[in-house]
């Protein structure tokens, strides 16, 4: 078996990393994971976090992502992200925009669940919000500070 | 019989007029390169993402607890279109081409006993459908301010479309956009986004059905069909921001040879108007000369 697969990571708007990588940690909806060389072919939905991927000379690089889903089967790793930065360029500004727009959504569920009484979509907005949050404290960054109004 | 003056001034505007659409020209074949490669670079993901719709909804579409996005509300009554133009003009049919079409679409469905309502996105597909069907209009997306386009603004676009159909304002919504071909060729293409097209032959070369979802199928599927309908959205629209600086770059080509014909023909005539004052010149000083 090979060790190494190929990793993709493809925002909307172009090819961000397109590279030979050992390992990838991605941060799975129900839990993280780990893609390697000649893992059963997977479609798995990611939530807000940290993506790691280490190349093939065993360097670690991080992403932050805001969600999406990665494609995972035995020679490759395609993650389709909506927001997809390296970690350094994570700035408390760019992160600010992400919980806002997180908030956002918070909020119109919120309203919609008033008004119809669907409970799923205020859960799932919730735990977007959380995520977001959990990755703001991961990274060192305040999720406090995007001054959403409320 | 126009003066010289006259002529020479005509001359002079149409030489100038020909500056501007020749500048206009190689502007909109700048930009036209950018939008390519835009519309390029957005492909993957695109492309990915339908791959991947493919081989899950071919499994869902059978199942009765398929998503409205995919199964549709199971009526097919109320329609919604999403007409994308420009927010500029001077780009020869580019915009009447897609209201035509949409048109078209309109007065089709209309016959058929139909609702349509229209959602416009830019300026001019606006200005041309309103007189008609201003009553119809449910909503409008300026793009004036949009410099470079970016996904984020083909969200905005979806998210409002996915809302109203959450709240159940339509049944089908068709995206109308002119796909680009080549500089000199725009193909109008109408798009049904929701229910979700599942293009034919996508899934036999593209996801096979050996995939694990995790956390499930449906779960995915109810995430990725938004997705989906913004992905489309995103790729209509640099698509169009392409086809709009090609057709620019074809009409201001044309306008450009048509005011140098134009300044040629002035000239011969310019030309003549003026050997003709000459020889009248010579011929009364001649008659004035032999008369003596």
């Amino acid at each position: 078996m090979a060790d190494t697969m190929q990793f993709d990571l493809v925002a909307p708007e172009r090819n961000l990393m397109s590279v030979p990588v050992r390992e990838v940690r991605l941060p799975g909806e129900d839990g993280d994971l780990s893609a390697m060389p000649g893992h059963a072919p997977t479609i798995v939905n990611l939530r807000p976090g940290l993506v790691t991927v280490v190349d093939a000379q065993g360097a670690e690089s991080q992403f932050a992502i805001s969600g999406g889903f990665a494609e995972i089967n035995n020679e490759s790793v395609s993650l389709l992200a909506e927001i997809g930065r390296k970690r350094e360029d994570m700035t408390q500004d760019v992160f600010d925009e992400m919980m806002r727009a997180a908030h956002r959504k918070a909020k119109t569920a919120e309203a919609k669940a008033a008004s119809t009484g669907a409970e799923g979509v205020v859960a799932s907005a919730a735990k977007l919000l959380a995520d977001m949050e959990a990755l703001g404290t991961h990274i060192g960054l305040d999720p406090n500070s995007s001054n959403f109004p409320d | 019989m126009p003066s010289l003056k006259d002529l020479k001034n005509r001359i002079n505007s149409v030489k100038s007029t020909r500056k501007i659409t020749k500048a206009m020209q190689m502007v909109a074949a700048a930009k036209l390169r950018r939008a390519e490669e835009a519309a390029k670079a957005a492909r993957p993901y695109a492309d990915r993402m339908n791959a991947v719709m493919a081989g899950l909804a071919s499994k869902a579409a059978g199942s009765d607890s398929a998503p409205r996005l995919l199964a549709g509300t199971g009526e097919d009554k109320r329609y919604l279109l999403v007409v994308l133009t420009s927010e500029r003009g001077l780009a020869g049919g580019f915009n009447s081409s897609i209201v035509r079409l949409a048109r078209q679409e309109a007065e089709r469905l209309r016959g058929q006993g139909k609702e349509v309502s229209i959602l416009t996105v830019g300026k001019k597909g606006r200005e041309q459908l309103k007189r008609e069907y201003g009553s119809l209009f449910v909503n409008h997306v300026d793009m004036s301010n949009v410099k470079q386009l970016a996904y984020e603004n083909a969200r905005e676009i979806a998210d409002d479309v996915l809302e109203r159909f959450e709240d159940g304002h339509f049944d089908v919504a068709v995206l109308f956009y002119n796909r680009f071909e080549s500089v000199i060729s725009q193909v109008p293409t109408a798009r049904r986004i929701i229910p979700a097209l599942i293009e034919e032959g996508e899934t036999a070369e593209g996801v096979s059905a050996e995939y694990d979802y995790e956390p499930g199928e449906e779960v995915i599927l109810r995430d990725l069909l938004p997705r989906a309908v913004a992905t489309q959205i995103f790729t209509a629209l640099l698509e169009n921001a392409a086809s709009e600086q090609g057709a620019r770059m074809t009409a201001m080509d044309n306008a450009t040879r048509n005011a140098g014909d134009m300044i040629d023909r002035l000239t011969t005539v310019y030309n003549r108007s003026r050997q003709a004052a000459i020889t009248k010149e010579l011929i009364e000083i001649i008659s004035g000369a032999e008369a003596l």
